[in-house]
């Protein structure tokens, strides 16, 4: 079924197709609607998930992981200082090996306060080992948020999918809504690892010893990089079913490319098209949308990237003191490759501000220009 | 003599953002119309919110001035009050905001009995964010995330504040505006923790899925479900049902204030290391 809905209800339905058990949420601009339509269809008996509305994200997310070790498919979804006030669970969702999914809505922190869109308040929660995906479309964001419920499930990770305040939580796009029957095939109900389980119970979250904490932490890494092939199975499982291909990295025109841009998000799409912009120009550009950042897929990275001569990391956030969190990670990932291209981070959009293709375009440009500026540059900014 | 706004409002950030016929507007008048009766020095003062509509209020007020995070205005006020005891600290804050994410705090604020007055802007519902329920919402009531009838039991906040020990607690509403800056200045005035609760209308979010989507008729069952702490003394429990008090409340003058209490300890560890 076709149908015109916000990419936050996009979430709600994938969330009604999975079938999930609890949903406990706090209300947060912009993501609000995503559990308000949730608690609709709770309250008419179309979703028969148990519907907790908390005191506060950080009792949500506590709830979540309760109904998780419980043994329930449990989701929430927060925004920018909520997922903030989260963080000390989201360190305890993935320690514990619970495969909570959350829709987390990309605002940026205060103060001052502002309910616009960037990438700070999600990447800020990096290490806490939560999967991250970001979505650059209402039907990414459907499609993805039933991809997190299985990934998480497999690997007994919890997963993220992050979506742009307004630009994309607020905007109608047609989007197909896959039928019961596929999403039951799909995503079955499968049993965690670790719960609670009355025939032989176990005790969750005591204290551990240095004999053997360490090795909790290298078992979570372990499962993390397997995310990397449970993502290529699902995904390819997913196109199967539906014909919509979603992977780490989403190329644009990367064929002959000499020059590469990546961003995430909606400005992602905005890639595509300042690359069209620059090829009619006569310049080789090619664009790379990064869906998947944790785990952070450096393979591929380094697989697109061979013989392109420099590699423009778009971020909606800032490392303060280093630069752009992506433009970070992509360096780290390409250090030990012998041909890898020259690399700038360019520092956009922070707060909302519109990153628009000609401005991306013209600022590729005076980049392609100025081969000093390689650490940082700002674009658009008031100085 | 009529209250002078330019003196107290950042007179460029008007118009507000509130809706009209909000409660909020009757509730700021009243709380700086106390604060001009009690002659206090607006520069000597700190006006100190969370988030939600009723927290956008020190946005357009000409003091000092901390818009903060849900729920937290307390544990800041707190802060700005320890480190300039001599100075008034006013706490503004909504239903969700105070009694929900920031519930624990306010509970301690209250258990400290340190020297501030937090004002609650009660209108049963989160405003801001789209009209979800709050911890003051009525059984039965309808809100964005209770689209069939809210079944969890609400606080009572003076009820909360006064058990959780703070000195000074009232209640009032914004269909009685005299009164209520009546009740505010005795709280900015006491020396204590003190709270006074506003009932208060959000016919937007609250009326309009309640079937009082009219801001005057929202007001008027307000005030029909007010009755007079001094009357209800004459009244029995079922001519009480469904009602609430309104007047000062609880009023305790006794109990030591926090930052006076904390200065005796500076006091005896000082004269410890003396000896």
């Amino acid at each position: 079924m076709n149908k015109v809905i916000t990419a936050n209800h996009a979430v709600s339905h994938a969330v009604k197709l999975a079938n999930v058990d609890v949903i406990a949420a706090y209300p947060i601009t912009p993501q609000s609607s995503i559990v308000e339509e949730l608690s609709e269809m709770c309250a008419r008996g179309e979703v028969p998930a148990q519907f907790i509305h908390t005191e506060s994200e950080h009792s949500s997310m506590s709830a979540c992981i309760g109904a998780a070790q419980a043994g329930a498919r449990a989701f929430t979804a927060t925004s920018s200082q909520g997922l903030a006030y989260m963080h000390e669970m989201l360190h305890w969702a993935a320690g514990g090996r619970l495969p909570i999914v959350m829709a987390e809505v990309n605002r940026s922190l205060g103060p001052p306060w502002t309910i616009y869109t960037d990438q700070q308040d999600s990447l800020s929660q990096r290490d806490t080992g939560w999967l991250q995906f970001y979505c650059r479309d209402n039907q990414e964001v459907l499609d993805t948020t039933l991809l997190c419920f299985k990934i998480a499930e497999r690997v007994g990770i919890p997963a993220m999918l992050v979506l742009d305040a307004f630009v994309l939580s607020h905007t109608y796009e047609a989007v197909n809504i896959p039928d019961t029957k596929l999403v039951d095939k799909f995503l079955p109900k499968k049993d965690a690892p670790f719960i609670i389980d009355t025939s032989e119970p176990h005790a969750y979250g005591g204290m551990m010893n240095v004999d053997c904490w360490m090795e909790s932490r290298y078992h979570l890494q372990k499962a993390t990089e397997m995310v990397n092939t449970v993502v290529e199975e699902e995904t390819a499982e997913w196109a199967d079913l539906t014909g919509r291909n979603l992977s780490p990295l989403q190329l644009h025109r990367m064929d002959d490319a000499e020059y590469v841009i990546l961003a995430a998000g909606t400005a992602a799409w905005t890639v595509t098209l300042a690359v069209d912009m620059l090829r009619e120009k006569g310049i080789k550009v090619g664009g790379i949308g990064l869906w998947m950042f944790r785990p952070f897929p450096v393979e591929q990275l380094r697989k697109v990237l061979k013989g392109v001569k420099r590699f423009f990391v778009v971020d909606r956030s800032v490392s303060f003191g280093h630069s752009g969190i992506f433009a970070q990670e992509c360096r780290s990932a390409l250090y030990d490759v012998e041909d890898r291209p020259k690399i700038t981070g360019i520092i956009a959009g922070l707060g909302g501000r519109e990153i628009t293709q000609t401005g991306l375009a013209t600022e590729i440009e005076n980049a392609i220009a100025d081969p000093g500026s390689d650490l940082i540059r700002w674009m658009e900014v008031k100085t | 003599m009529a209250l002078r706004y330019e003196n107290y409002l950042r007179m460029n950030h008007i118009p507000h953002m509130w809706c009209p016929g909000c409660g909020i507007g009757i509730v700021v008048k009243s709380m700086l119309a106390a604060f001009e009766d009690a002659g206090w020095d607006k520069n000597d003062t700190a006006v100190i919110s969370g988030i939600g509509c009723t927290s956008r209020a020190p946005g357009y007020l000409d003091m000092n001035t901390l818009h903060t995070t849900h729920g937290r205005a307390l544990t800041f006020a707190t802060g700005v009050k320890f480190a300039r005891p001599d100075k008034n600290v006013l706490v503004i804050s909504g239903d969700g905001d105070a009694s929900a994410i920031g519930g624990n705090h306010f509970i301690h604020a209250c258990r400290r009995n340190i020297d501030m007055t937090l004002i609650v802007n009660n209108n049963n519902i989160y405003g801001m964010t789209g009209g979800q329920y709050s911890p003051t919402t009525p059984l039965g009531a309808k809100a964005a995330t209770t689209p069939w009838g809210n079944v969890d039991p609400g606080f009572d906040l003076a009820e909360l504040a006064k058990g959780s020990g703070a000195t000074y607690v009232a209640r009032g509403h914004v269909g009685s505006g005299v009164q209520l800056q009546r009740l505010i200045r005795g709280g900015i005035e006491h020396h204590g923790f003190s709270v006074i609760e506003v009932m208060s209308n959000c016919h937007t979010q609250f009326g309009r899925r309640n079937k009082l989507a009219d801001p005057v008729d929202l007001i008027t069952h307000i005030n029909k479900s007010s009755v007079n702490v001094a009357r209800a003394k004459k009244m029995s429990p079922e001519e009480l049902e469904g009602k609430f008090l309104i007047g000062l409340l609880h009023h305790d003058k006794e109990k030591a204030e926090y930052t006076d209490a904390y200065a005796g300890v500076i006091e005896r560890a000082q004269a410890g290391l003396k000896k």
